[in-house]
C-alpha cells in the first residue's frame, strides 16, 4: 500500500468533510481548495500530469476564485448562514450514509481488472499524447465545447445584467 | 521513453480508488442534503463531479487508455461553464431576495 495514496485520500476526504461541516462559507471554499489540491496529488501519482495541471488551473484557480469572489461580494459569513433544523440534518446524514453503505455493499465484491504489465503505457497522461487524442479523435466535441462556453458566457452576462425597474442592493 | 509502472498502480488495487471515489461522492450528496446555502450546495455538487473525475482518471491510468482522461478534461470544461452560469443565477437570486437560502425558493415546487 502506498503511503502517499493513503495520505492524499485521507486529506481529500477530511477536507471534503470540512466543506460540509464548516459554518463560515469562506472556510468551506478554502477546504474545497484543499480537496482539489489533494486530488491533483492523486492525478500526479497516477501519472496524469496534464489533468493535475488543469485541475489546479481550472478548479483551484478559476472556479474557486469565482466562488470566493461571489461569497465575499454577497458578504456571507457564519452569522448569515441559514441552518436546517437538527432533525433534518440527522436525516440528511442518515440518507447520505445509507447511500455510501449501499454503494460500498454493491461494489464490495467487484474486482476491476487492474493493470496489464504487457500493454501498460505510463505516458498516456502527458500533454503531447493527450493532445494527439484530443485533436484527432475528439476534435468535434472539442469545438462543441467552445460553443458551450460561448452560450455560458452570453447566459452569464444576461443574468448579471440589471433590468430596468428592478430593485437593486 | 520511461515505461516503469508507477508505484501506486503497482501497489494499490483499483478497487481502493472505487471506494475512495464512492466516499467522496457520498460526502457530496450529504452536503447537498444538509446545507441550505445555495453556494455551499453548489460546492458540494463540484465535490461529486470531482469524485467522478478521480475514478475516471484512475481507470484510465490503470488500463493505459487515454480516452478516460480526455473525458475528464471535457467534464472540467463543462463544470467551468456550469459554475459561471450557476453563480450568475445565485447572484440574481440574492439581488431579489437578499439571501441565498434555498428554502425561500421552494415556491417553485408548486
Amino acid at each position: 500500500m502506498s503511503p502517499l495514496f493513503l495520505f492524499l485520500s485521507f486529506l481529500a476526504l477530511l477536507s471534503a468533510l470540512g466543506v460540509v461541516i464548516a459554518k463560515n462559507p469562506v472556510h468551506s471554499v478554502l477546504f474545497l481548495i484543499l480537496t482539489f489540491f489533494a486530488l491533483s496529488g492523486h492525478y500526479l501519482i497516477l501519472n496524469a500530469q496534464f489533468l493535475a495541471a488543469v485541475n489546479i488551473i481550472v478548479y483551484a484557480g478559476a472556479i474557486m476564485v469565482l466562488f470566493l469572489f461571489v461569497i465575499m461580494f454577497l458578504n456571507l459569513n457564519a452569522d448569515t448562514e441559514p441552518k436546517k433544523p437538527i432533525l433534518a440534518q440527522i436525516a440528511a446524514v442518515i440518507a447520505g450514509g445509507s447511500l455510501l453503505l449501499v454503494l460500498v455493499a454493491a461494489l464490495r465484491n467487484v474486482e476491476p481488472v487492474g493493470y496489464n504489465a504487457a500493454t501498460f503505457d505510463s505516458q498516456i497522461g502527458m500533454v503531447d499524447r493527450l493532445g494527439l487524442v484530443l485533436y484527432d479523435q475528439y476534435l468535434l466535441p472539442f469545438e462543441l465545447a467552445s460553443i458551450l462556453f460561448l452560450a455560458a458566457m452570453v447566459g452569464a452576462v444576461m443574468l448579471g445584467k440589471r433590468e430596468t425597474g428592478e430593485r437593486n442592493f | 521513453m520511461d515505461q516503469t509502472i508507477p508505484e501506486v498502480i503497482r501497489t494499490v488495487p483499483l478497487q481502493y480508488y472505487v471506494f475512495f471515489a464512492t466516499a467522496l461522492f457520498a460526502i457530496g450528496v450529504t452536503g447537498v442534503l444538509i446545507r441550505r446555502n445555495a453556494i455551499i450546495i453548489f460546492m458540494c455538487v463540484e465535490l461529486m463531479l470531482n469524485a467522478v473525475n478521480i475514478l475516471l482518471t484512475a481507470f484510465s491510468a490503470y488500463r493505459a487508455d487515454a480516452n478516460g482522461q480526455v473525458f475528464v478534461f471535457f467534464i472540467m470544461a463543462v463544470a467551468a461553464a456550469e459554475v459561471s452560469v450557476g453563480l450568475g443565477i445565485i447572484v440574481m437570486i440574492y439581488r431579489n431576495f437578499q439571501t441565498t437560502d434555498v428554502n425561500l425558493l421552494s415556491r417553485l415546487k408548486f
